[in-house]
């Protein structure tokens, strides 16, 4: 009889009952791929990533501060954080631009135009960085005509400045466009009727409800900036204390076998990048909070 | 209700209302064109441009130079290495994190966009000060005959930090959005883990997975930074593309290093057309009748942070 096969709790095993199964114990294979997770993680990530804070403890704290003070350490940190700091900024703006055009009008070729945005993340940056110099170097074709207006790009801090919104330029398109795209009219309408001008309910409308994805944006192509080594060594002709980014000045250490240097610069930005990842983290969610925006 | 909004919303003074003076709209397209051609757009041809430079003849010639051969057939052991890794890794996180429920999800997820927010060169360095010559394992490492650092097993190691997080990141909310009703009814049928891992969940991710490959793919292929630091830079021995490209512009031969540059080039444009097709191929399964799916373009911010 098919009735008696029916399992009820009373007669069958709890591990046998369906629902009991799906409440507490969820699909199968959780112990294996977690284990997994954990294990490759462990070995290719947190390992091998511990190595750095191993490495400053045998350094010590005063050893440590001795390193990161020396004129030209800091001359490659301010150089690489001022920079990166330029170049996200040129990013939120020109970023927010494109995601604009690209979400609210139509122009022949923007199907391509949206595959080419990501780009940067596509191409290495040492491609990047070669035909970078290649374009802003004094024979170059922008680099001639720039060159002659009095500007100097290649080899010197705007050519830094050039790299790095090459490379970050992405993330800001791509964190602004969804928002956009998901963004009723209704407000917009709204203040149209109240007898707000378009230019108006551009910024006191549209622009506060992006800043919390602008500034996501600005965040990631920020510390992908100051991270930043391949596009930048070619152009930004690594003269220290003028044009030496911090990445770079770590390799310099390295092939000196100076590894404790070269440790302590790596932490350095590493301090400063997580202390101000954090802060924006922090000023986001006051932000989101405040237009009253659930992400 | 519905109807009087959608109405309201397809009245032309409406419509008028939000759409941007023409001048405006001329501003922003300009401004916005513009920014594309001179950042994207031009750097891409000038890399065609300077390979070709000197003609066809001379682009084929630097194919011919033995240390370019070894270089790219490093770069492709490297990838055919690395690559499989990180998706055998990203299938297992990724179901993991998504079809059960544990404490400290999100710190996992974050631990596992942790390569992310390295900068390539300290990538690089944390495997010099574990397997280098004055690193915790270099004796022991010496000891045996062993060479990571400045040999093949350091650049894979390298390689696998950097493109660690590819595949996993773009599993993880395709796995989310298909949610785990059609996993329960495959387990209440009957099926084994691998069984439903096998037939229900991976072909619902399958273009997810593809473009995560393809991103991965391309990252493995074109890391410069984190392997620069590993690699030593030996000619013909532990050269990948990208550091022989580098080698060849020191060298001022710019014809070489652009032609070597192209090859990376074209991987990057076929990257973008399959992410492309990719993207079509999923808004087309969420327009299929009678599947309610979320189109899974999910935003690039929402991959990045936890």
């Amino acid at each position: 009889m098919s009735s008696s096969s029916d399992p009820t709790p009373d007669t069958a095993d709890p591990s046998q009952t369906p629902v009991k199964r799906s409440k507490h114990r969820g699909l199968p294979g959780f112990g294996l791929t977690m284990g997994y997770t954990l294990l490759y993680l462990s070995i290719i990530i947190l390992i091998p990533l511990s190595s750095t804070v191993l490495k400053t403890l045998n350094i010590g704290i005063d050893g440590f501060w001795e390193l990161i003070t020396q004129p030209r350490v800091m001359a490659a940190l301010k150089l690489s954080f001022s920079t990166s700091l330029v170049a996200a900024l040129v990013n939120v703006i020109g970023g927010t631009i494109v995601a604009w055009i690209l979400v609210r009008y139509e122009f022949p070729g923007k199907k391509l135009v949206d595959a080419m945005i990501d780009l940067p993340f596509a191409l290495p940056t040492a491609v990047a960085g070669i035909s970078l110099t290649a374009i802003y170097s004094k024979n170059g074709w922008l680099g001639a005509p720039l060159e002659a207006m009095g500007f100097k790009i290649a080899y010197a801090a705007p050519g830094i400045v050039i790299a790095l919104v090459f490379i970050g330029f992405p993330f800001v398109v791509r964190t602004v466009q969804p928002i956009l795209e998901n963004l009723e009219s209704d407000m917009e309408e709204a203040a149209a009727m109240l007898g707000a001008t378009r230019i108006q309910t551009l910024i006191r409308i549209v622009l506060p409800t992006l800043f919390p994805a602008m500034l996501t944006g600005f965040t990631l192509a920020f510390a992908r900036g100051v991270g930043e080594y391949g596009s930048v060594v070619f152009i930004s002709g690594n003269m220290p204390m003028r044009t030496e980014i911090a990445p770079l000045l770590i390799v310099t250490k390295l092939e000196q076998y100076q590894t404790a240097d070269a440790t302590a610069i790596a932490v350095a930005m590493l301090i400063i990048s997580f202390a101000g990842l954090f802060a924006i983290n922090i000023l986001q969610r006051w932000t989101s909070l405040r237009s009253g925006q659930s992400r | 209700m519905a109807a009087i909004i959608s109405r309201l919303s397809s009245r032309p003074t409406s419509r008028k209302a939000v759409s941007d003076p023409p001048w405006l709209r001329f501003l922003l397209l300009t401004a916005g064109i513009s920014f594309i051609v001179i950042l994207l757009l031009v750097p891409l041809a000038a890399v065609f441009t300077e390979a070709l430079r000197r003609g066809f003849g001379a682009y084929l010639q630097a194919f011919t130079d033995p240390d370019a051969r070894h270089a790219i057939s490093l770069t492709l052991i490297v990838t055919v290495i690395s690559v499989p890794l990180n998706i055998v890794f990203g299938l297992a996180a990724s179901w993991a994190i998504t079809k059960h429920d544990f404490k400290g999800k999100s710190l996992l997820i974050t631990l596992i966009d942790l390569p992310f927010s390295v900068s390539p060169v300290i990538s690089g360095l944390i495997f010099v000060l574990l397997f280098g010559a004055q690193g915790w394992m270099g004796p022991w490492l010496s000891a045996h005959n062993l060479q990571v650092i400045f040999a093949v097993p350091g650049i894979v190691l390298a390689t696998v930090f950097v493109t660690f997080p590819f595949v996993a990141r773009e599993l993880i909310p395709a796995m989310q959005a298909d949610g785990r009703d059609e996993e329960q009814a495959a387990y209440l049928l009957g099926a084994n883990g691998w069984q439903i891992f096998r037939h229900v969940t991976l072909p619902n991710v399958r273009w997810a997975l593809l473009y995560g490959v393809l991103l991965c793919n391309a990252r493995a292929m074109g890391e410069f930074g984190a392997v620069s630091v590993v690699s030593g830079h030996i000619r013909g021995l532990t050269n990948t593309i990208p550091l022989h490209v580098e080698i060849l512009y020191n060298e001022y031969n710019f014809v070489g290093a652009f032609a070597m540059a192209s090859v990376l080039a074209l991987l990057a444009l076929i990257t973008l057309a399959g992410k492309s097709f990719v993207e079509w191929q999923m808004a087309r399964r969420s327009e299929a009748p009678e599947r309610e799916r979320v189109p899974d373009n999910t935003p690039i911010h929402k991959r990045f942070e936890t």
